[in-house]
């Protein structure tokens, strides 16, 4: 059944997508990093009416041809951008939407024109708005595995450069790059990559191949040359899926495809990332809340304890066994307290688990009772919090019944004799931790420390 | 070291004569020694937007070894005389020099730090490869990194305390260790002068106390840096050369002579009674 797979003219078409689709991804990276990404749109519209005219004056359908008057209108169109931007008040944005429409615009009325003409071998042109692969032939994939070879290639020896100028344009300028000229060049290639693609997806959707695997590609890694890597099989992959699915059906539009596929994966990337990807950013979202309601509760059930006690003293078995009341009216459920108590037995459970408290029944009553281990984190984190109060209360003049929520935010915030400072008004103003877990509690040192040990 | 710079430099010399035609009588005779070189020297310096001129005819001298707060209120142009300074805005008119030659030629000498939201922090590289970016310069074109070159970005990533988060996406780091960051990218640069453009707006504490341990560290060793700086009330602390800035220079020179309320009061206008406590505390230091 696969032996649609042999026929030349297919080899031919997936060999011609998966070239385009890697350099335009390897390409669109640097494209999307430098904030370019609607650049490539309007270099692809503008390009219609290049290919259009070198129709009219060569009247010739070969590859080169129409891609060399498709760059060049490609460039003039850059050139208007830059233009307007420079002499007149209006934005980049506004500048890019002109100049897109404005060209495809012309591009339109030359190709109906054409039509018209009557020119026995225009027939076809018209693939150009939303691309005909399988009108690829062996010499247009030969141009485009040199355009390709040629774009990998300038990437690979440009990297450096093209990865200062994406990131900081002025530190490039001060250490004496010639910022504008790799500009330029990268500006080529990427024009080059637009080009390339025009035969195969189209001028209308030719910018999401450019964008859409490196946009992808940004979901898996933190490393540049990673991304470029990724985002060129990502957009190969993408323009192969895409070539295939349209010659499996009878006239189905290959650059549709190809773009579909190459958003097939965006959307994998976007939910299944390690990492940056959303299910990942929940995952990690639940986890935090979670913590953050187990040292509620922990806190809770410390300064219950807390309340019988007259004066400060170190803790003992004996003195935690009888524990505190966890229902209706335990941990969770007045309000002061810090927890949701519709959470309160799952959370005890866990905690259970971590052996950081014990759970009993009394007379038809659960209690929950701090382990030594327990005791141990919730001094932690009482103290820390109270730290925190006292912090606000005096260095932002805040009530105190206002500051105890944002714990976690204090991180990388204090040195280390600001800390010992608080330490003295925690003592000035009665609110140290009256339960200890030993005689001479290890000090949470300096506040960098908190989130380490979370 | 200045005699052989500046003979190098008289080939130069008729490319300066395009920005400044008394360029040749500036600059200082070759038998001055070393020490009487400026590190910095800003003549007649004006940078214009769109033809609206930002700094007016600038004009100063810095002597190597000082640490120099540029002051002055927003919108008086001083990242736009840093930026002039290194080539980034095409000057309206006037010359830079770096230690004798124009800065075309002493890039290798110049360290730079731009202010730290001109780059997107989401950038996919890590902090190691930010600082290597210090060496970049020195490479050149197409030229790799080599081992010396990661060797020396390590000792700029400890030096700024920062060598045990080196493979740290920049994104996941606080706004101070993105500033030590950077600063680890400058001293890679293994520069004499460096540019600093409002390193201490928004760190926090322990950043801060970083930053002025390395600016001391840099002075002993007999570097330059100059420094765009906002807090009015730290200047006397920090620098101990000043040029106080408002599209115009108001005043230069070590700062117990020119940090004074008369200065301030020309730097900012009417808009000093805001920064009473500064006044007051100037007028206190100086009998």
């Amino acid at each position: 059944m696969w032996s649609w797979l042999s026929d030349p003219n297919l080899q031919w078409v997936l060999m011609g997508s998966l070239l385009l689709g890697i350099s335009a991804g390897a390409i669109g990276s640097f494209a999307l990093l430098r904030g370019r990404s609607l650049l490539g749109d309007v270099l692809a519209h503008a390009a219609l009416p290049g290919i259009c005219l070198a129709f009219i004056l060569t009247q010739n359908k070969g590859l080169l041809p129409l891609m060399i008057g498709a760059a060049v209108a490609g460039l003039i169109a850059t050139k208007c951008i830059d233009f307007i931007t420079e002499y007149s008040r209006i934005k980049e944005d506004t500048a890019l939407g002109i100049v897109l429409t404005v060209f495809f615009g012309v591009g339109i009325v030359l190709l109906t024109a054409i039509q018209h003409s009557g020119a026995g071998n225009q027939a076809g042109l018209d693939a150009f708005l939303f691309g005909q692969a399988a009108a690829m032939i062996g010499r247009d994939v030969w141009v485009m595995s040199i355009v390709a070879a040629a774009l990998l290639v300038f990437s690979a020896l440009f990297f450096k450069e093209f990865k200062l100028v994406c990131f900081d344009r002025s530190f490039a300028g001060g250490v004496g790059f010639p910022v504008r000229v790799i500009d330029t060049v990268l500006m080529a290639l990427i024009v080059m990559a637009v080009v390339v693609g025009l035969q195969a997806v189209g001028v209308i959707l030719m910018a999401a191949l450019l964008i859409t695997p490196a946009v992808a590609a940004r979901y898996w890694t933190d490393r540049l040359g990673l991304m470029v890597a990724l985002a060129g099989i990502f957009g190969g992959a993408s323009g192969v899926i895409g070539s295939l699915t349209s010659a499996l059906g009878p006239r189905l539009p290959t650059g549709p495809l190809i773009v579909l596929a190459a958003t097939v994966l965006f959307l994998l990337s976007m939910f299944a990332a390690p990492s940056r990807g959303l299910c990942a950013k929940w995952r990690r979202a639940a986890r935090l809340r979670e913590k953050v309601q187990r040292e509620n509760f922990l806190r809770d059930i410390y300064e219950r304890y807390e309340l019988a006690l007259p004066v400060q003293q170190v803790a003992t078995e004996d003195l935690l066994a009888p524990g505190v009341p966890l229902t209706n009216s335990g941990p969770g459920s007045d309000e002061r307290s810090h927890v949701r108590s519709k959470r309160v037995p799952r959370i005890a459970r866990r905690l259970e688990r971590q052996g950081l408290i014990r759970i009993h029944e009394h007379e038809e009553m659960s209690y929950c009772a701090l382990t030594l281990d327990g005791l141990r984190a919730a001094w932690d984190i009482a103290h820390k919090h109270r730290l925190w109060e006292i912090f606000l209360m005096h260095e932002a003049e805040l009530r105190s019944d206002h500051v105890d929520r944002d714990a976690d935010d204090i991180e990388h915030f204090l040195t280390p004799d600001l800390v010992a400072s608080l330490e003295q008004l925690l003592k000035v103003h009665q609110r140290e931790p009256k339960l200890l877990p030993s005689v001479h509690p290890l000090k949470t040192g300096g506040m960098d420390s908190w989130t380490h040990t979370r | 070291m200045s005699l052989t710079t500046n003979t190098e430099s008289t080939p130069e010399q008729p490319s300066d004569s395009r920005t400044g035609g008394n360029s040749h009588p500036a600059s200082p005779p070759l038998s001055e020694t070393h020490r009487e070189t400026p590190a910095i020297e800003v003549h007649d310096f004006s940078v214009a937007y769109r033809k609206r001129p930002v700094i007016w005819g600038i004009d100063f001298k810095i002597p190597p070894g000082h640490l120099v707060g540029v002051v002055g209120p927003n919108g008086a142009g001083k990242s736009t005389l840093l930026k002039g300074i290194l080539g980034l805005v095409p000057p309206a008119s006037g010359w830079v020099k770096i230690h004798g030659q124009s800065y075309k030629r002493q890039r290798k000498r110049v360290g730079y730090v731009p202010q730290r939201e001109s780059v997107d922090w989401d950038f996919p590289t890590n902090a190691f490869d930010v600082v290597l970016m210090g060496r970049y310069g020195h490479l050149g074109l197409i030229r790799r990194p080599r081992a010396a070159d990661k060797e020396i970005a390590w000792e700029a990533l400890r030096k700024v305390g920062m060598a045990d988060y080196a493979t740290r996406q920049i994104s996941q780091l606080s706004g101070g260790q993105q500033q030590r960051v950077f600063l680890a990218r400058a001293l890679a640069q293994n520069a004499d002068v460096y540019f600093m453009d409002e390193p201490f707006a928004g760190v926090d504490a322990a950043t801060e106390s970083a930053i002025l341990e390395l600016l001391a560290d840099l002075r002993s060793q007999g570097k330059t840096v100059v420094v765009v700086h906002h807090d009015l009330q730290t200047v006397s602390q920090y620098f101990d050369w000043v040029v106080l800035l408002n599209m115009r220079l108001i005043a230069h020179g070590p700062t117990e002579d020119v940090f004074t309320v008369d200065t301030l009061q020309k730097t900012y206008g009417g808009r000093l009674t805001i920064l009473a406590d500064t006044a007051h505390s100037v007028a206190q230091r100086t009998p």
